[in-house]
């Protein structure tokens, strides 16, 4: 299909892997953060939101060094985590942290919008019927806020999928390890006659974009359906 | 169950000092918008924590700061119908009605009080398919389902028409009378208040002005000023005698003479409450004659309270009712009224609004 050969095929496999994995992996803190960005009030809540922000604001290439020194072998997490077995260095892990790095700030803004329109009065009739606050939150609010969290998710896998610049620093573009379509796609425009290849990968992405898409407004809608 | 509330809140520049006791029944709170009525029943269901002060339930301590005690409120087995009826837009009616009861069957037949409220049909609905009066019942419904404690209503007629209010009140009527918990119920409608509640706290800025049965504050030309001149009068306890008058009137015995007034919805024998405002009785010291007033009741003068404005409350005995009216100084010392003097007491049929009379029998 599509004439891709398996060097091609092996960078599309491992970008799904990679973005969905991320995505999935970093929504439940997304999530989290979103909630206690949008409402709480507490002490250091501006350092927190600088932080989360703080992907989006630095070049990607300065994540993706920040990541080598902090999760490389030689770092100071990855170090204490590679003796229990968990390497992210030049491995796919790595670049699925790359990316729910990168994905993470955009996520918790859209969620984030999605919790401030919410209306606080239903969680306190929740509450009044007996709710504890985590069944207020599963039951009320997450529901209220489901169509920012399907927006959220989708953005994040988006930005995920297209990747690069700390991905490539952090864990190299290896074929079959952590070559990802876009630095797949780099690497065969580097070489002479690579752009057909190329092409193929950049009509691959444009499918995949176009069904996430296609995929979230299906969700989005089954969910707005059940409401006023 | 009896309620003691005192509480002191600051909330902004509002300063909330509220303390009342309720033998139990239906207690209403009744002032002005802003003046504090939905902060202390939000405070009595745990959304608000006051400054200091205690609520307590029966032998149930809810809050109370001197041996910090602080109930959360999901833990309180409240029941709260908001103005609003804040149904879950994602979960059908059926599911609605049973947040409060999760994993367990609930009836809207046989004698549960959601029979009364008619929304067994909704079940299968969403809440965006229901008119401002059934998701209120709906509302209703979800509260009684969780079996509280206590039940609270801020204003739940607030949201609807004239016509739906009217509609309304039989419902709400019938599920007080049923229900056997304690219900607090904020209105600044003194018609619904008087139709609903056993005991009534008046709140002004804040504070309560005045707490105690509501028949005998009703009836308390001194209180008037609290409970507004327009909106003041007191309650007759009355039995339909004959509700299907040839005319367009219904014929209800009181206990010192029949009065008329417009057709009520009610078979012979009921025992009703009517709410005569003190504005809408005339004085005569003589039995008047050739009037068209047909309600003309013999009084007794029990009390006068003059005001700050031209106006004085003649408080009434009515055989065994108390009745009030309001009329100008200048026609009191004309007639020289004063405690003790027997006089008639006019009332004009039609200025009786049905709104007025509902089917609580004598409270």
């Amino acid at each position: 299909m599509l004439g891709l050969g398996p060097e091609e095929w092996a960078a599309v496999w491992l970008s799904l892997r990679v973005s969905i994995v991320a995505t999935l992996a970093i929504l439940p803190l997304a999530i989290w953060v979103a909630h206690l960005l949008a409402r709480r009030e507490f002490v250091g809540k501006g350092v927190v939101n600088a932080l989360v922000l703080l992907p989006l604001v630095l070049p990607p290439v300065v994540t993706g060094y920040l990541l080598l020194l902090t999760f490389g072998t030689q770092g100071a997490v990855g170090g204490f985590l590679s003796n229990l077995g968990i390497v992210f260095a030049f491995r796919w892990t790595g670049a699925a942290l790359a990316a729910a790095i990168m994905a993470f700030p955009l996520m918790v803004r859209a969620i984030r919008l999605g919790f401030e329109a919410s209306d606080p009065k239903l969680e306190q009739a929740a509450t009044t019927l007996g709710a504890s606050p985590w069944r207020v939150f599963r039951t009320i609010t997450l529901p209220a806020a489901l169509p920012s969290v399907i927006a959220g998710a989708v953005l994040g896998f988006a930005k995920a999928m297209g990747e690069f610049g700390a991905t490539i620093t952090f864990v190299a573009a290896i074929p079959g390890q952590t070559q990802t379509i876009p630095s797949a796609i780099y690497a065969f425009l580097q070489v002479p006659g690579g752009e057909s290849q190329a092409g193929k990968l950049v009509l691959v992405s444009l499918v995949i974009a176009l069904g996430a898409v296609a995929v979230s407004e299906w969700v989005a809608r089954k969910v707005a359906g059940r409401r006023v | 169950m009896s309620v003691s509330v005192q509480i002191t809140q600051r909330l902004g520049d509002f300063a909330l000092d509220a303390s009342f006791e309720s033998a139990g029944g239906v207690t209403a709170l009744f002032g002005p918008s802003g003046c504090g009525k939905t902060s202390v029943i939000n405070a009595i269901a745990g959304l608000s924590k006051p400054d200091a002060g205690h609520i307590r339930l029966g032998d149930q301590v809810l809050f109370d700061s001197e041996t910090d005690v602080f109930v959360p409120p999901h833990k309180r087995r409240i029941g709260y119908v908001f103005q609003e009826p804040r149904l879950f837009p994602h979960m059908s009616v059926g599911q609605n009605i049973g947040y409060g009861r999760p994993n367990q069957l609930y009836s809207t037949r046989g004698d549960g009080g959601l029979a009364v409220l008619g929304i067994e049909h909704l079940l299968e609905r969403y809440p965006r398919d229901l008119s401002g009066g059934e998701a209120q019942r709906v509302a209703i419904g979800r509260a009684l389902t969780s079996q509280p404690k206590v039940l609270l209503m801020d204003e739940p007629l607030a949201a609807l028409d004239d016509a739906r209010k009217a509609e309304f009140l039989p419902y709400l009527q019938a599920l007080v009378a049923k229900t056997s918990v304690p219900v607090f119920y904020v209105s600044h409608a003194m018609s619904e208040v008087a139709q609903l509640a056993d005991h009534l706290v008046v709140m002004r800025d804040g504070r309560v002005a005045r707490s105690g049965e509501l028949a005998q504050i009703l009836s308390d030309p001194a209180a008037i000023s609290d409970i507004g001149v327009r909106e003041a009068g007191a309650i007759l306890n009355v039995t339909v005698a004959q509700a299907d008058a040839s005319d367009g009137l219904s014929v209800l015995a009181t206990s010192a003479g029949r009065l008329f007034l417009p057709r009520v919805q009610a078979e012979d024998g009921r025992a009703m409450r009517v709410r005569i405002r003190a504005s809408d009785v005339i004085l005569s010291k003589d039995k008047p004659d050739g009037l068209s007033a047909l309600n003309i009741l013999p009084c007794t003068v029990t009390q006068l309270h003059e005001g700050q404005g031209p106006g004085v409350a003649v408080a009434l005995r009515s055989g065994e009712d108390a009745l009030m009216a309001r009329i100008t100084r200048r026609s009191a010392r004309t007639m020289g009224l004063k405690a003790g003097l027997s006089c008639y007491a006019v009332i004009k049929s039609v200025s009786v609004a049905p709104s007025d009379m509902g089917e609580r029998g004598a409270g």
